[in-house]
């Protein structure tokens, strides 16, 4: 069962809801049904669902519908039509539909949120700040005092905890802002662009820690981000949107490598995709290569011996190359230098730069112990220079 | 041009007819309200001239260092007021902080929740601002003639004319500070599951807080600023000493009167500046 399953979903800001869903159905579009009706039409036919311990990312430029989305799940934003179900215990909640009763049980113990902005409560110190959903929850205030100070001392802000929050800077202030969501122990999390006011170094600070949080917490996470280097580092899954509606929906890599459409391939090309794609990708399939004398020229200066997948040896104009071999985990800095790597298919281009850089030798990657395929300059540089769209090419 | 005067509209005599109709209908009504709040200002002007004035120079300075913690303001409030005791109007001091207080309190009770309803819907606030705007405008005496006839001489009269020109602060101030508050904070009070009376308890009037205590701050200012138009109906209070120095072209009296009319205004607005509103000062 999903934690979060969203179905044919539509999102319409306005008073002739019905009038714009009909112009809606006919084909109109966002700008042509704002016209006529003067409605807004802030999601249209959104379906995606999130597994328990995903980290969805909605991802999308401002105005493309992701915030509106994500509202739906928590019930801030109506739903014109569809369903936003939200897993409670056995049992799927309708959001669009349920009563204010049930509402207000899926907000206080299901659905906890981070906002761009933080809205903290200017009045509240920040151990009030974070206690206040607790508060909603009816936990006394021993016991939410005791759970608010527990959470501050996990985002390091314990000592902070009877100041208010304009005495804090903006990293902090956010942390306060995740205190008071993670403190509710609720098992969904959506966050609304919590990282996009802070400044680039805390920014990546505080998405290094949530990924640490979440190894260790395993929420459910619905993320909404307008930066896809910021989606391709934190997200499992990534949601991407334009005007109001989703247009594709992947894991990182296969966005990166397979853009769904023109809007996405631009996002993708100012990535950075080192931190996204993998060996397999990267490489250059033994399949491709051509072989002279039973040998695998990579370069005009490293030639391979490979035999039933098998890497026997390999030489520099006669001279033998030695071969050492990589795995995850394995410190780069001590591997051999000149020598010719085996390293898994699965390896990160971060790690494979590293080693090339470190080896000065192409390396060749292997699939279950068979020799799969080739990576060297030439194949950095062509992932570099976004060349390796399957969509482009 | 004749047609036009001819034919006067009736608009005075309507508004005649009208008055006279509630007296016949709801005089008891009238009398009731006026009984009331009678019986509660004697009560507060009895009670606070029964002490002994020093205790309540005591107790007003003891707030003072509750609220604000400042030798200065304190050493300000008891210089006031022994002036004021030294010029001889400490009973009328009495009797205008009494009228202040009471119409700054009913002004509120009644004020804020109005303003907190038009915030809530556009519409009520969109029938209000008009009647606020007809209010805070129309020149006091001409309601005055009205609130006289109906309440009769004294204190109500006055009291029911300040509280018509100054309730209109902490409508218009509420209304503001809680359509001011940020949709975020609303949004976060909601998506932690607060109900509708939660919300408007632990976000928006606390979020509204310092826009509300503005309200009150110029409700007391404006309630003091009819002290003299309220003595002109019977009300006891600095103003009497006014208006009878106006009567009798007394420059003395009407100076030493209007001093203590300004220290106790100063008194009120520097004692209800909230401490942690300096941004806003």
């Amino acid at each position: 069962m999903p934690m979060v399953q969203i179905e044919n979903l539509d999102i319409v800001f306005g008073n002739q809801k019905m009038e714009s869903l009909r112009l809606l159905d006919k084909g109109l579009t966002r700008p042509e049904i704002l016209a006529r009706t003067g409605d807004v039409i802030g999601v249209q036919n959104a379906t995606i669902s999130v597994e328990e311990g995903e980290i969805c990312v909605l991802m999308g430029l401002s105005g493309s519908g992701k915030s509106t989305l994500l509202r739906a799940i928590n019930g801030l934003n109506k739903v014109a039509r569809g369903r936003c179900l939200v897993r409670d215990g056995e049992r799927m909640v309708d959001m669009a539909k349920c009563d204010e009763e049930t509402l207000r049980h899926m907000r206080t113990n299901r659905v906890s949120m981070v906002f761009q902005s933080f809205a903290l409560m200017p009045w509240m110190t920040v151990l009030e700040n974070v206690a206040f959903g607790l508060e909603m929850q009816g936990v006394s205030k021993k016991e939410r005092e005791e759970r608010a100070n527990k959470q501050l001392k996990m985002v390091g802000l314990y000592d902070w905890r009877d100041k208010k929050p304009d005495e804090l800077s903006g990293g902090m202030r956010q942390r306060v802002g995740l205190a008071r969501a993670f403190v509710m122990d609720s098992d969904i999390l959506l966050m609304d662009e919590p990282f996009s006011a802070l400044d680039p170094l805390i920014r990546s600070q505080l998405q290094d820690e949530l990924i640490e949080l979440q190894k260790r917490l395993k929420k459910t996470i619905i993320f909404v981000s307008h930066d896809l280097d910021e989606a391709l580092k934190i997200g499992s899954k990534i949601a991407i949107m334009e005007s109001a509606r989703i247009i594709q929906e992947d894991v990182p890599e296969q966005i990166v490598l397979n853009p769904a459409t023109e809007y996405v391939e631009k996002f993708v090309a100012h990535t950075n995709p080192l931190n996204v794609l993998r060996g397999n990708a990267l490489m250059t399939p033994l399949a491709q290569m051509a072989q002279l004398d039973g040998l695998f020229h990579v370069s005009e200066h490293l030639a391979l011996d490979i035999q039933d997948g098998a890497l026997k040896g390999a030489s520099s104009h006669g001279h033998d190359i030695a071969i050492s071999k990589w795995e995850d985990g394995m410190d780069i800095e001590n591997m051999p230098e000149n020598s010719v790597v085996l390293a898994p298919v699965g390896i990160s281009m971060r790690d494979a730069v590293e080693i090339r850089y470190h080896t000065k030798m192409p390396m060749v990657l292997q699939d279950n112990g068979q020799c799969a395929g080739v990576l060297g300059d030439h194949q950095f540089y062509h992932a570099l220079l976004g060349k390796h769209f399957s969509r482009a090419s | 041009m004749n047609w036009l005067t001819e034919h006067k509209l009736p608009l005075g005599d309507t508004m005649e007819t009208f008055v006279n109709w509630l007296i016949d209908v709801a005089s008891f009504f009238f009398d009731f309200i006026s009984v009331t709040l009678e019986t509660l200002i004697f009560a507060l002007v009895d009670g606070l001239e029964w002490m002994n004035p020093f205790a309540v120079v005591a107790i007003v300075l003891a707030l003072v260092w509750w609220l604000h913690r400042s030798v200065g303001m304190m050493i300000f409030v008891a210089a006031a007021f022994l002036l004021i005791m030294n010029l001889g109007y400490w009973q009328e001091t009495i009797q205008t902080l009494v009228l202040v207080i009471t119409a700054t309190m009913i002004s509120v009770l009644v004020g804020v929740p109005i303003g907190i309803a038009a915030a809530h819907r556009p519409l009520l606030y969109t029938v209000l601002r008009p009647i606020l705007d007809l209010m805070q405008t129309i020149p006091t005496f001409v309601y005055l003639i009205p609130t006289l006839i109906l309440f009769g001489l004294g204190y109500v009269p006055g009291l029911i004319s300040t509280i018509i020109f100054a309730i209109a602060a902490p409508i218009r101030l509420t209304y503001l500070g809680i359509s001011k508050v940020p949709n975020e904070l609303r949004e976060a009070g909601l998506a932690f599951g607060c109900t509708k009376a939660k919300l408007l308890y632990k976000v928006e009037l606390p979020a509204a807080m310092p826009s509300i205590m503005a309200g009150v701050t110029q409700c007391i200012m404006l309630s003091l600023s009819m002290v003299v138009i309220a003595a002109l109906v019977g009300a006891d209070g600095l103003g009497k000493p006014v208006v009878r120095a106006l009567n009798t072209v007394n420059i003395s009296q009407g100076f030493e009167a209007g001093v203590a009319i300004v220290l106790v205004a100063i008194m009120l607005d520097r004692i209800c500046k909230t401490p942690n509103s300096k941004a806003e000062g």
